[in-house]
């Protein structure tokens, strides 16, 4: 893994203009994505992880969508380029997987003619060429009997194994980033853990991963930098260990407390954090998650910066409380977490 | 009005204490015929969706039903409600055996159990104000009469909920996917019922929104003595609100147990590998662990093999898991598990283990093998495995 950043998100904003107003939905995201690593981003659904992934690609560009920022890949600018740009730059730079296996194949065309098709539109190769490779794909990402699956239609497929032809296909042209959006969401436990254990040897391969989750636990398992997002911004950042074991936001302390843990006594009553995530039409002044959190102070009416507080190098947040108060009051019943009321 | 007195008026008056289990399941089979045939509609096979199964829930108790999806566990539960006609087997509802009972003789049960959805977007009728929502129930079981005596029913329960009360004229598309499944919720609880089957009602929750969807599920049994069928994929989830749980595979329970015990000592390789599959949100920890990834997905219930279901994917079957279906066995503690080949289950365990009356028909009656006495896999051939 070397430190020269693949990819660069400078302060991205994101907003639609709706009917009710205009929607922040990324507002002044920064951050880098190096080669070989394995990025989260973590939150909860209007966090605005998922919008700023696929600004990448050009996915949310609308009539309604506005953008400023710069996102740089390589010699390329992904916020002002052009259609044709990214479209050359799709699939074979930068690919991406969706939650979603089941309506994200074409049902009326053969799983295998999809990725063949995929693969023709960026390499100069014959059909049988293309179905060879197919074959293969098929191979690494264990689908069993490749050469009778690849004709099968999507609908043959179980949620696993299309899940599995989705990454076949995003790896088709061999990209430099493979973006996961809730890759396990919607699949059983079992079929998760193979899911992990392919996007880690994509990883190995030739890939950067940004996984889009919002379960800890998978994050636990693949990922090397955290990002976590509130309300449209980063509000914590750090490696795996600073945001798991010396967490410094109360938001991240709040989702680390909320998780249902196996490895743990049962508590009486899980941690949960009061209240809702903000509308993003009409966010709180100052720091967006205050009307939730419990040691609200006067100086969080000021939105903090994102910025390393406890001098390690890489771990940001924005939170102003003290880092050595912090230290007692994330722990709750003997654990990280957030205490339930607010005062 | 406090939420102790909304509650205390929705308290129903305590009658004299009831005895026997609220609801007993007894070899109940689910089967869902699939036609074939351009003239004839004639039957060619049926998915075996719910394939005889036994167990009992007793009154106050929270049951948790897991599996991967496709085990038959919302069958089930849809099954128990009587939402579908049992092909075999016997259901009893308090008492009283509601197995072909018909949709006329149903109607004045259906208050006593209720439902709540996995989808609180698609649950809700969107041109219905909750008022609605939540009232309708009470108008047509006759549990409230007149427009002004449902509305205060309506805002109680609201209130209870954990919603503002004066939100009753709101559409559902006004509130947030939290505020919703309170609504369902509120539905739900508003005939009173006696049990109520809450289908992976936080799955499609924020993690933040799941702990206090959980934590109302839970007050709400404390305030009502409710009975609750917990049907649920994720472990956790299951784990932290149930008292006994049930994993299902391909139709047939696999191992019963009290919670804590299924999750400190699991006897099936099923559920050994099924909690070894969830990963810890702690890296370190997580590292540590030896992870079992199963091969292979779960196979068709239309044809089922036969022996043990599970025989296609598990690293300890042998050949008597392919020939002869496992009976249910139960161990010390009321902990059933059916498998030839018993994880951590040493010869002592054996001595005092029978066959479960709640053991399907079509499965052996020998008692099974104590092979290794270690409850760990990694000494066993599930190394191999991963």
């Amino acid at each position: 893994m070397s430190d020269a950043p693949l990819l660069t998100v400078s302060d991205l904003h994101v907003t639609f203009a709706t009917e009710d107003g205009t929607l922040r939905a990324v507002d002044g995201v920064s951050w880098e994505l190096r080669e070989g690593e394995v990025l989260a981003i973590v939150g909860e659904s209007g966090s605005g992880k998922s919008v700023s992934a696929q600004t990448i690609m050009g996915l949310t560009r609308g009539s309604n969508a506005r953008f400023e920022g710069e996102i740089h890949y390589g010699d390329h600018e992904l916020v002002g380029a052009s259609d044709a740009e990214l479209r050359k730059l799709r699939g074979s730079e930068i690919a991406m997987i969706f939650q979603d296996p089941m309506t994200s194949l074409n049902p009326v065309y053969r799983v295998g003619s999809q990725i063949a098709e995929q693969i023709r539109a960026h390499d100069d190769v014959s059909k049988a060429e293309a179905r060879e490779r197919t074959i293969e794909l098929f191979k690494e990402v264990g689908i069993p009997n490749p050469q009778e699956r690849i004709d099968n239609y999507p609908h043959e497929f179980s949620g696993g194994m299309r899940q599995r032809a989705m990454i076949a296909m995003a790896m088709a042209n061999e990209p430099k980033i493979l973006i996961a959006d809730e890759p396990t969401t919607a699949l059983d436990v079992t079929i998760q853990a193979q899911i992990v254990q392919i996007l880690r040897n994509v990883r190995e391969r030739l890939s950067s991963v940004i996984l889009i989750t919002h379960d800890l636990g998978v994050v636990a398992e693949i990922a090397d930098r955290v990002l976590v997002m509130y309300g449209g911004r980063v509000v914590e950042e750090g490696t795996l260990d600073d945001i798991f074991y010396d967490p410094q936001h109360p938001y991240t302390w709040g989702l680390l407390g909320s998780l249902t843990r196996l490895d743990e006594d049962r508590p009486d009553r899980l941690p949960s954090i009061a209240g809702m995530p903000p509308s993003l039409l009409a966010r709180p002044h100052g720091c967006a998650f205050r009307p939730r959190c419990p040691h609200a102070i006067d100086r969080c009416l000021e939105i903090p910066e994102l910025e390393s507080r406890i001098g390690v190098p890489g771990h940001l947040d924005r939170c102003c409380l003290e880092p050595e108060s912090k230290r007692a009051l994330r722990v709750v019943h003997g654990r990280i977490g957030l205490e339930a009321e607010v005062s | 009005m406090s939420p102790s007195e909304a509650a205390a008026a929705t308290t129903p008056a305590p009658g004299p204490a009831p005895a026997g289990p609220l609801v007993e399941v007894d070899h109940l089979k689910q089967y869902f015929p699939i036609k074939g045939g351009i003239v004839l509609d004639r039957e060619v096979g049926a998915v075996h969706a719910v394939d005889d199964v036994s167990f009992s829930i007793p009154r106050g108790e929270t049951f948790g039903l897991v599996g991967e999806s496709g085990c038959g566990k919302s069958t089930l539960s849809r099954s128990i409600l009587r939402l579908l006609e049992p092909t075999a087997g016997t259901i009893r509802f308090d008492g009283a055996d509601i197995t072909h009972l018909g949709a006329r003789r149903m109607r004045p049960l259906r208050s006593q159990m209720q439902m709540i959805f996995q989808d609180p977007y698609a649950s809700l009728n969107p041109r219905k104000r909750v008022g609605q929502i939540v009232g309708d129930p009470l108008a047509l079981h006759g549990k409230a009469k007149g427009a002004n005596a449902i509305k205060t029913r309506v805002q109680e329960l609201l209130e209870v909920c954990g919603l503002n009360p004066e939100h009753i004229n709101r559409f559902p598309h006004e509130f947030s996917g939290g505020q919703r499944q309170r609504i369902g919720i509120a539905r739900a609880l508003a005939l009173e019922p006696k049990l109520i089957v809450a289908d992976e009602p936080v799955s499609a929750l924020d993690v933040s929104i799941q702990a206090q969807i959980i934590n109302l599920l839970e007050d709400l049994q404390d305030e009502f003595a409710l009975t609750y069928i917990f049907v649920a994929h994720d472990l956790g989830v299951v784990r932290h609100v149930s008292d006994r749980v049930a994993v299902m595979y391909l139709g047939k329970m696999v191992e019963v147990s009290p919670s804590d015990e299924l999750y400190a000592k699991p006897i099936h390789p099923y559920t050994i590998a099924l909690l070894s599959a969830i990963p810890i949100p702690d890296p370190h920890a997580q590292a540590a662990r030896a992870q079992i990834v199963l091969t292979g997905d779960v196979p068709s219930p239309i044809d089922p093999p036969p022996g043990c279901r599970f025989a296609g994917r598990c690293p300890r079957a042998t050949d008597v898991c392919r020939a002869i279906e496992p009976p249910l066995v139960e161990y010390a503690s009321g902990h059933l598990a059916a498998c030839h080949h018993p994880v951590g289950v040493a010869a002592a365990d054996l001595a005092g283990a029978k066959i479960a009356s709640q053991s399907p028909a079509s499965a052996g009656t020998d008692l099974p093998d104590a092979r290794e006495g270690g409850r760990s896999w990694e000494d066993g051939p599930a190394a191999s495995l991963v």
